[in-house]
């Protein structure tokens, strides 16, 4: 097992895991009965991944650390997550259109890892891959109508595109460790999810009468661990019963 | 929401085993699309079924209580009208 073998499996975690506990938040607060159950639903798919995929980096690191060890006794700076999974919900259009490109790009990218010469992640990426073709579904559907619907929902979708398609890049930054991994045949290749992810996102975001922003700046730093502001706060709550009882049981 | 509710829309599932589908309860949603993923949603998360129909709870005709005496009793006095009326020899297996 390479370094990089384990790192690579960690950003898939941590990714899984950071988006999984921003929706969790939205649980008993979002708009009306139905959609906070399903929103619930996704939440629970993420925090599941995580689960398999962080138990899966503790395995390859050998050092005896498991999916908790790894979610919550790690500090900030060790977390792997792409910054677009750590910003804050926002309002229900701001989560429903950054989880609509982190849907589409995990369906893509899953459905690659299909296919990965790693057996575990392979069989982790086949159970994940049917998850995010309902969820692309749900979200796909939000999109439009919030951004074909009144002038409000446009405006909030909008506005939330404009600030979401900075920090997307960062999805596709491409570093040593996913070209080891790739060239190993255990990772997905980023390029090619790119285009495909592009064609769909951006034909999609035109359905529903939402313009992309120009590519004026651009957000990255997540995963080598230079964080938001915003991630402090969520790793706080998320990890703060097991810090206050470190081993518990129930 | 206030008082502005989304239509109302009625849930049927089929079990894996069944092989009807069954009224399962209500939900509110914007369109057909938007209650079949909240029916998924709500009342598929323990694999209760492998088909959904979901119809708007307008587009249902109810019989009305107080036809229940002459749509529904005339059938109580009826008896040949129920198959074990008639008497089936011993040597048919059923």
């Amino acid at each position: 097992m390479s370094p990089a073998h384990f790192e690579y499996v960690l950003r898939l975690g941590d990714n899984a895991l950071i988006v999984g506990q921003r929706l969790s938040e939205w649980c008993g607060h979002s708009p009306f009965l139905e959609e906070d159950i399903a929103m619930a639903n996704v939440a629970l798919d993420h925090i599941g991944r995580a689960r398999m995929l962080l138990t899966h980096a503790g395995a390859l690191e050998g050092r005896g650390r498991d999916e908790d060890a790894l979610a919550y006794a790690r500090e900030e700076r060790e977390f792997r997550n792409c910054l677009l999974c750590e910003l804050p919900n926002g309002d229900y259009a701001f989560t429903l259109v950054r989880q609509y490109v982190l849907d589409v790009f995990h369906r893509l990218q899953f459905g690659a890892l299909g296919a990965s010469t790693d057996a575990t992640l392979a069989a982790i990426a086949a159970k994940a891959v049917k998850e995010s073709v309902y969820h692309v579904r749900r979200s796909a559907q939000w999109v439009l109508r919030f951004g074909d619907g009144t002038h409000e929902s446009h405006a909030r979708a909008q506005a939330a595109l404009d600030e979401v398609w900075a920090y997307c890049d960062e999805l596709f930054a491409s570093d040593a460790i996913d070209t080891e991994m790739s060239a190993a045949g255990i990772a997905a290749e980023l390029g090619t999810l790119e285009r495909a992810w592009r064609a769909e996102v951006e034909a999609h975001f035109a359905r529903a009468g939402l313009v992309l922003p120009r590519d004026e700046w651009r957000a990255a730093g997540g995963r080598s661990g230079l964080h938001t502001e915003h991630m402090g706060r969520l790793l706080a709550e998320m990890q703060a019963v097991p810090r206050a009882h470190p081993g518990l049981r129930w | 929401m206030g008082e502005k509710h989304l239509p109302l829309w009625e849930v049927f599932l089929r079990s894996r085993r069944g092989l009807d589908h069954k009224h399962v309860g209500s939900l509110h949603a914007a369109d057909a699309e938007q209650a079949m993923q909240a029916a998924r949603d709500t009342y598929t998360r323990r694999q209760e079924g492998v088909s959904i129909w979901v119809v708007r709870s307008s587009d249902i005709h109810a019989s009305q209580f107080e036809d229940e005496a002459a749509f529904f009793d005339p059938a109580g006095d009826k008896i040949y009208r129920h198959p074990t009326f008639y008497d089936v020899p011993d040597e048919l297996k059923l």
